[in-house]
C-alpha cells in the first residue's frame, strides 16, 4: 500500500508539526519529573482535577435521571450529595493550590498563561457552581436566586443571564460552564506541561558562589535572571 | 517552539539541568480520582446533604395571608419592590449607579414585568365562573391611574401597619383581622373601590394553588422561567423569614450559606464580606459598588504576574523555602 504525500501546506500536517513541536509525547507525558517536585503542595493541583472528574462523573449520572430524581429517591440524593460534597472538595483543593502557586511565584520563567488559565478557571467555576446551586429547585435554590439576580442586574449582565429562570441556569451550569471549566484546565496542564513545573527560587548568592566554587553542584534552580 | 505573536515576550526558565526522579503522573491521577471519590463517598455518608422543600405561593397564602394580601396590594399599586426595580423588570427607576455607570439601565428591560397586571389582574381573570369578580377587575381597570393606585394604597396601608406591629411584637390594630377557620382576611379600609374583592379573588385562587401556575404561564406550555413568581414571593416575607432562620440574610452572610450547617458557597466569602462594612452596608448602590470592587480584584487576580510589589511578595516572604525545604537542604548541604 502506497500513499501520495501530503501537500506540505496542508493544514493537518502543519497542525501537527505545530502541535508536536509545541509539546512532543516525552513533554507531554513524562515519566519524570525534576528533584525539586518534592512537596504535598504538589498535590493539590492533581487532587483538583481529580475532584472535577468526580463532579462530572456524579452530574453525569444525575443528568440521567432528571431534575426530579435526587429530591425524590434515596439513590438520587445520594448522587446530589456526592456532587455537592466534589464541588466542596474541588473549590477547596483549588484554592491551596492557587495559594501554593502563588508562593512558589509559579508565573516565573514564561509562565504568566499558566498563572492566567489557573486564575480564570477559578473565576469560571464560581458561576459553575453558582447555576448549580440555583438549579437545586429547593429552597437553597429559591432563596440563592433572587439574592444573586440584585448582584447581577446591578452590572446589567441580568439582562442576558437571569438566574431565576431555571431553564437557563441548568442549560448554563450541565453544558455551557462545564465545557469552559474543562477547556481551561485542559489549557492549563497543556501549559504546565509544556513550559514544567516551575523550579525553585534561587539560592542565596553566598550559597550559589560556593555552589560554583565547588562546581559539585548542578546550577541552583536554572532560572536565568528572574524578576518576579 | 511556537508562540502566540500579541503575547508580550517572557523571560523563559533555563532547562532544568538538576536531577531528575521517576514520576508516574497517569497513576497518580487515577489514585487522585479513587481518594477524591472515596472522600467525596464519605462525606456523604457522614452528613449527606442539605434539600429543604421549595416555598410556594399557595403555602405563603395560606399560612401568612396577612402578608400575602399585604404584597399583592403593594403589587397591584405599583409600590412593591419588584413594581419600583427598573431594569431588567421594567421602567419605574434606573437601578443602581455607581458615579456616572449605569449599567442596568443601559442594558434595557429584558425580563418586562408589569406587577399590577402579571401578579395580580391576568391570575385573576383565568378565574371561571365569577361574576363579581370580573366586574370587579373591569372596574379596576377603567379606573384612572391615580385612581387605581389611592384604592391599592388605601387596601395596603392597614396591612403594613398591621404586620409592623406584628414585627415589633405589638399588638395589630382592629382594622385587620383573620379568620382562624377560613384564612380569610378583613380590611377595614374606605376608598379602595373593588381592591377588596380582587384581593379576597386572589386569596383564594392562591391558596386553591392556582397563582402558582398562573404566574408560570407565558405563551408556550412547557414552563422552566420562575421569574415571576419568585420575584412576588420575594416581594413577601416568607422567604425571608425562612432565611433568617437558616442565616442566609445578607447581614448573615447571605447566600454563601445554605441551609443546614453546610459549607455553602465558601468561595464566594471576599464577594459576601463586602456587603458587612460600610459604605457598601448601608448604601441604596451596594450590589453595583460590590461587583465593580470584586471585577477589579478579580482582573488584579488573573493578573498577578505582571503588577508590581504583588509579584515580589512570594520572594520576599520565604514561604517557598518551606515548600522546597528539601531542595534547598540538599543544595546547602553541597555548598
Amino acid at each position: 500500500m502506497s500513499f501520495a504525500p501530503a501537500p506540505k501546506r496542508s493544514w493537518t500536517t502543519r497542525s501537527r508539526e505545530i502541535a508536536v513541536g509545541a509539546l512532543p509525547p516525552e513533554k507531554l507525558l513524562p515519566d519524570s519529573q525534576p528533584t525539586y517536585v518534592a512537596s504535598w503542595i504538589y498535590v493539590f493541583g492533581v487532587a483538583s482535577i481529580a475532584a472535577l472528574m468526580v463532579i462530572i462523573g456524579s452530574g453525569a449520572i444525575l443528568s440521567l435521571k432528571g431534575p426530579a430524581w435526587w429530591h425524590f429517591t434515596g439513590v438520587g440524593h445520594f448522587f446530589n450529595s456526592i456532587h455537592l460534597w466534589s464541588v466542596e472538595l474541588f473549590f477547596f483543593f483549588v484554592v491551596i493550590h492557587l495559594w501554593g502557586k502563588y508562593w512558589m511565584a509559579a508565573w516565573r520563567g514564561g509562565r504568566s498563561r499558566v498563572w492566567i488559565t489557573g486564575a480564570i478557571t477559578f473565576l469560571v467555576a464560581v458561576p459553575a457552581a453558582l447555576t448549580g446551586y440555583v438549579s437545586q429547585q429547593n429552597f437553597d435554590a429559591q432563596w440563592i436566586a433572587t439574592q444573586a439576580k440584585d448582584g447581577l442586574n446591578s452590572v446589567g449582565v441580568g439582562a442576558f443571564f437571569n438566574v431565576t429562570n431555571f431553564g437557563q441556569m441548568y442549560s448554563y451550569h450541565v453544558l455551557l460552564l462545564p465545557v469552559a471549566v474543562v477547556a481551561l484546565v485542559a489549557a492549563h496542564v497543556l501549559l504546565v506541561r509544556k513550559h514544567g513545573v516551575v523550579p525553585p527560587f534561587e539560592l542565596d548568592k553566598k550559597v550559589a558562589v560556593a555552589v560554583s566554587t565547588s562546581q559539585a553542584a548542578p546550577p541552583a534552580t536554572g532560572v536565568q535572571g528572574e524578576s518576579p | 517552539m511556537t508562540r502566540l505573536s500579541w503575547w508580550p515576550r517572557e523571560r523563559e526558565t533555563a532547562e532544568w539541568s538538576g536531577g531528575y526522579a521517576p514520576y508516574d503522573l497517569v497513576k497518580e491521577l487515577f489514585i487522585a480520582v479513587g481518594v477524591v471519590a472515596l472522600l467525596s463517598v464519605l462525606l456523604t455518608v457522614l452528613f449527606s446533604s442539605p434539600d429543604d422543600r421549595p416555598s410556594t405561593v399557595a403555602q405563603w397564602s395560606r399560612g401568612q395571608p396577612v402578608d400575602f394580601i399585604a404584597a399583592a396590594a403593594k403589587e397591584l399599586a405599583g409600590t412593591s419592590n419588584t413594581a419600583t426595580y427598573g431594569p431588567p423588570y421594567n421602567h419605574n427607576s434606573d437601578g443602581q449607579h455607581a458615579a456616572f455607570l449605569y449599567p442596568q439601565k443601559w442594558l434595557g428591560v429584558s425580563h418586562p414585568i408589569n406587577t399590577a397586571n402579571d401578579f395580580v389582574i391576568a391570575p385573576l381573570r383565568t378565574v371561571p365562573d365569577n361574576p363579581t369578580l370580573q366586574s370587579a377587575i373591569a372596574q379596576f381597570e377603567a379606573a384612572p391611574e391615580k385612581t387605581k393606585m389611592a384604592w391599592a394604597e388605601a387596601f395596603a396601608k392597614p396591612l403594613e401597619q398591621y404586620e409592623a406591629a406584628l414585627e415589633e411584637n405589638k399588638a395589630p390594630g382592629k382594622d385587620v383581622s383573620v379568620d382562624p377557620t377560613t384564612g380569610a382576611v378583613t380590611v377595614k379600609a374606605s376608598r379602595t373601590g373593588p381592591v377588596p374583592i380582587m384581593m379576597s379573588g386572589l386569596l383564594d385562587l392562591a391558596k386553591s394553588g392556582g397563582l402558582d401556575g398562573s404566574l408560570l404561564t407565558s405563551r408556550q406550555f412547557f414552563q422552566t422561567d420562575y421569574t415571576k413568581p419568585l420575584l412576588f414571593m420575594s416581594d413577601g416575607g416568607l422567604l425571608a423569614q425562612r432565611a433568617e432562620a437558616q442565616h442566609l440574610l445578607g447581614d448573615q452572610w447571605g447566600m454563601m450559606n445554605e441551609t443546614g450547617s453546610y459549607p455553602g458557597q465558601t468561595w464566594l466569602w471576599l464577594y459576601t464580606v463586602w456587603y458587612q462594612v460600610e459604605p457598601f452596608k448601608t448604601s441604596e448602590n451596594a450590589d453595583i459598588l460590590v461587583m465593580l470592587v470584586m471585577g477589579v480584584l478579580s482582573l488584579a487576580f488573573i493578573c498577578i504576574p505582571f503588577i508590581p510589589g504583588v509579584r515580589s511578595l512570594p520572594r520576599r516572604i520565604p514561604i517557598y523555602r518551606l515548600i522546597w525545604r528539601e531542595h534547598y537542604r540538599e543544595h546547602q548541604a553541597e555548598a
